[in-house]
């Protein structure tokens, strides 16, 4: 198949409000994966629920558009039955952050091999409106009538802490930068960070567009991608905050090589069978006891 | 004289009660007598008091008696805790120096062993536990071999001094148990049958385990929970070899998801947890009835509500493996009552699981999972695995619609489809659609009543013992099985059968007529609302009163004796 981005187009009447920020992450996610040249056969968007969760449900490939909060769980699973399948989770702040934090930490903890792209428009959209782990202090919501008052949630920073080998930051209004960060995101062994800055043209008025224009700059390249510590600094910059590949390293091994399921054969397990003359052996072990 | 012999070892936690059954079923085993164990012990590591029933036979022993004709006390605390269980008849041997009395005031029936001395002489009180095996070991007059040789493979790793040092406590114990044998002339009227020793011995959680290795599981999250750890640990300690994926998941919202999306890229995967845990996985048992994937359930249940107690045992959970899951679709529950059954249908819930893609429950128990047992083989040349995936073509349609309702279930990667699942409602291809005039319904209807039908079909009737020809009959199903057995054959009245059901959910068609040609109709279970009595009444419509119904909730498991003080009874 010809690897062009709008292969990756799948025909289906999109939920997304005109001029939502999900349109243009999704467009560079089809351009990267089209650089790539990643068969939509081998490709699995995992996602949750919410706005950014029906990204999958526009793009060709296979599919597991799961529950809420629990998308990187089911990745974790994909990857560990199937480690031949790129496996990409693609869902909203509320869901990687907020009802899934648990996982978010656990999976890095693992460093379970798959791509995270966390839709970031500090808002809950499909909601209607309300504070997301992300919003800023002064928003005002339905919900949150005073004001924010929960610290915003450091995704960048928390990922760094648990020893994730790659952090990045990515607003959607930097074209080549973002396509860049998605490809280096997608081909990186490990579980891997894209916290990606859109805007929500319906909810969020505080960060529009512009807003992240204004706010946000790129890290240069005298910035060491390889420093932790370095990493660590500019995760806690928070305004303007700063776009780019904030940490990688190289070399860690993943969960699924280091299951006992693949040390001696790398093949998914679909293909393999139960050796009944060790279950036999197993049982007869019982004999002696 | 009995045909079994009843031993109890009693003590705190930490003082090795556990290293002494395993050691005592496996010895009792290869010198040819039949053996059943089980234990009771508090949610604590050290400390309380916990005890260990282990039953020796000549003929076979699987479950609980109340009697005890042996006591082993390695504390003050340890008679009082079975103080009911006692009789004139018990032998208490016991070290007269742990108590503030003297053994004659305990029992006119207690011989005094010198437990601590022995084992200080060899370097540790610690030791006591296993200087009681070898006491025990003498008594019964079993080949000293026996023991010496289970010592060497328990702690031949942990190196020469320990082993040595164990040993030696066995030995010496031993030394003593064979000169109180004649000094006091006890003897029991059991003989070994050496065609024992060669049969096979484990406990529940472990014929889950197997039944999930035969089933070809190679995949299982879960969070520790007891009483069903033991499944994640015995998975785990044979995972290289079977090549198992093995998950300590987050948490048991985790393990689900995780197992469901392992079942998604072509895994068996298994998750096992007890109540509290899978009530945390009733939404991702929803997805899984939603995106029709297949899933095993394990649930070992224990007392609830909340933590409850989480050591004991109980069969509260049915209801929550039937009815737990937002919106409606198929499942099947079964509820072994035996080892075998567990293994076999352990390894046939994964077939069915993936061959109706739906899915499937093992419910047992605490009292099922940590009794242990000698069964004369399991027979794994009848064990067939059909892997139901199929490979996709390049318009694959993961939910098409068909005549039977099964849309056959492709896998990523496997073929040339796109295989897309979707927890919102969803068409043909897995999209989402809100298509409420004929997609909805038609799959309403696939993921429901066609499953339900079909998954109907393939439960078998539950099993009538020990007569086809009955006017009393006794229901019960999983873990009860064994109790209920032994019971009517010790009650000794005739007309009197047991109902066990083994495969509960869908309902058996021909139950109806099995209760129908009973006069009088008995049900045991191990719940305060009689769960399994009303799923019985919604399949066939008939009602058993409150006063036929035998409800136990104190977390403790049936005795034969008290079963069979209802069948004298209540049987007709």
């Amino acid at each position: 198949m010809e690897c062009s981005a709008e292969n990756y187009d799948f025909p289906h009447e999109k939920a997304w409000c005109p001029g939502c920020g999900h349109f243009t992450l999704q467009k560079y996610l089809r351009e990267a994966l089209a650089q790539l040249k990643i068969s939509p056969k081998d490709l699995v968007l995992v996602s949750g629920i919410g706005q950014a969760a029906k990204l999958p449900q526009y793009t060709r490939g296979n599919m597991f558009n799961g529950l809420h909060g629990r998308a990187l769980t089911a990745a974790m699973g994909i990857k560990a039955a199937n480690p031949s399948l790129k496996v990409i989770v693609t869902s909203g702040d509320g869901c990687s952050y907020g009802e899934g934090g648990n996982h978010f930490l656990a999976q890095i903890a693992r460093n379970s091999d798959i791509t995270h792209i966390a839709h970031n428009n500090m808002i809950y959209g499909l909601t209607k409106g309300q504070a997301s782990p992300t919003s800023l202090k002064e928003m005002k919501t339905p919900v949150q009538v005073l004001g924010v008052t929960n610290e915003p949630f450091n995704p960048l920073a928390v990922a760094l802490a648990m020893g994730a080998t790659f952090v990045a930051r990515v607003f959607v209004g930097n074209k080549k930068q973002t396509i860049e960060i998605l490809k280096k995101a997608i081909q990186h062994k490990g579980y891997a960070l894209v916290d990606s800055l859109v805007q929500c043209v319906s909810m969020n008025k505080l960060n529009s567009f512009k807003w992240y224009k204004d706010h946000t700059y790129m890290l240069d390249e005298s910035y060491d991608s390889h420093d932790r510590v370095a990493a660590f600094k500019k995760a806690i910059e928070t305004d303007p905050f700063p776009t780019g590949i904030f940490y990688e390293e190289e070399g860690k091994q993943v969960f699924w090589e280091q299951s006992a399921a693949y040390l001696q054969k790398k093949e998914p397990l679909y293909i393999r069978n139960l050796d009944i003359k060790k279950l036999k052996a197993l049982i007869a072990s019982k004999r002696g006891i | 004289m009995d045909k079994d012999i009843s031993i109890v070892l009693s003590g705190a936690a930490g003082q090795g009660i556990q290293t002494v059954e395993q050691l005592l079923v496996g010895i009792f085993k290869m010198a040819g007598f039949h053996v059943f164990a089980t234990k009771e012990y508090e949610s604590r590591v050290r400390g309380g008091t916990n005890s260990t029933t282990l039953r020796i036979g000549e003929i076979r022993v699987s479950t609980l008696v109340n009697r005890i004709d042996i006591l082993v006390p390695f504390s003050k605390k340890a008679v009082n805790h079975v103080q009911k269980r006692l009789s004139p008849q018990t032998l208490i041997i016991a070290d007269e120096n742990i108590f503030s009395q003297s053994g004659e005031q305990i029992s006119s029936n207690f011989v005094s062993f010198p437990f601590l001395k022995t084992a200080n002489d060899v370097g540790n009180e610690l030791f006591s536990n296993v200087v009681a095996v070898g006491a025990v070991a003498g008594i019964f007059g079993i080949d000293l071999k026996i023991g010496e040789n289970f010592l060497h493979q328990r702690f031949n790793a942990k190196g020469e001094t320990i082993l040595n040092q164990n040993i030696e406590a066995y030995q010496k114990g031993y030394r003593l148990g064979s000169d109180l044998k004649t000094s006091k002339n006890i003897s029991f009227g059991i003989r070994p049958n050496p065609e024992v020793a060669d049969e096979i011995l484990f406990n529940g959680n472990q014929a889950v385990a197997l039944g999930a290795i035969a089933g070809n599981c190679n995949f299982i999250s879960a969070y520790p929970m007891s009483p069903s750890t033991g499944v994640l640990v015995f998975l785990a300690q044979h995972s290289e070899e079977f090549e198992i994926v093995i998950d300590q998941a987050e948490d048991e919202i985790a393990a689900i998801n995780k197992a469901i999306g392992a079942w998604y890229a072509g895994a068996r995967a298994l998750v096992s947890t007890s109540g509290g845990g899978f009530a945390l996985m009733s939404e991702g048992l929803s997805l899984a009835g939603m995106i029709e994937s297949p899933l095993v359930i394990h649930i070992a249940q224990r007392p609830g509500p909340a933590t409850g107690l989480p050591t004991r045992t109980a069969q509260e959970d049915l209801n929550l493996a039937l009815y737990s899951g937002h919106g409606e679709f198929a499942r099947m529950i079964f509820a072994p009552g035996t080892l075998e059954q567990s293994f076999y249908l352990t390894q046939k819930a994964f077939n069915l699981a993936d061959r109706y893609q739906v899915p499937v429950f093992i419910l047992t128990d605490q009292d099922f999972v940590d009794g242990y047992y000698n069964i004369p083989n399991l027979d794994v040349s009848q064990i067939e695995n059909h892997p139901y995936f199929v490979k996709t073509g390049a318009d694959y349609k993961r939910y098409q619609l068909t005549e039977d309702g099964i849309s056959p279930r492709g896998i990523p990667g496997y073929g040339e489809g796109l295989v897309r699942v979707d927890s919102d409602e969803h068409d043909e291809y897995g999209h989402i659609t809100e298509d409420m005039e004929f997609i909805r319904p038609k799959m309403v209807e696939k993921r429901y009543h066609k499953r339900l039908e079909l998954l109907r079909k393939e439960i078998e009737p539950p099993i009538v013992s020990p007569s086809e020809d009955y006017s009393t009959l006794i229901l019960c199903w999983g873990s009860n099985y064994h109790v209920v057995k032994e019971a009517i054959a010790v009650a000794g009245k005739s007309g009197v059968s047991m109902l066990h059901f083994s495969q509960i959910y869908p309902m058996n068609s021909g139950v109806k007529d099995i209760l129908s040609k009973a006069k009088k109709l008995l049900v045991v279970e191990n719940n305060a609302s009689g769960q399994f009595t009303k799923i019985l009444r919604l399949e066939t419509s008939i009602e058993i009163p409150k006063s036929q119904q035998f409800l136990r909730y104190t977390g403790k498991p049936w005795a034969v004796e008290e079963m069979a003080e209802i069948i004298k009874k209540e049987a007709i």
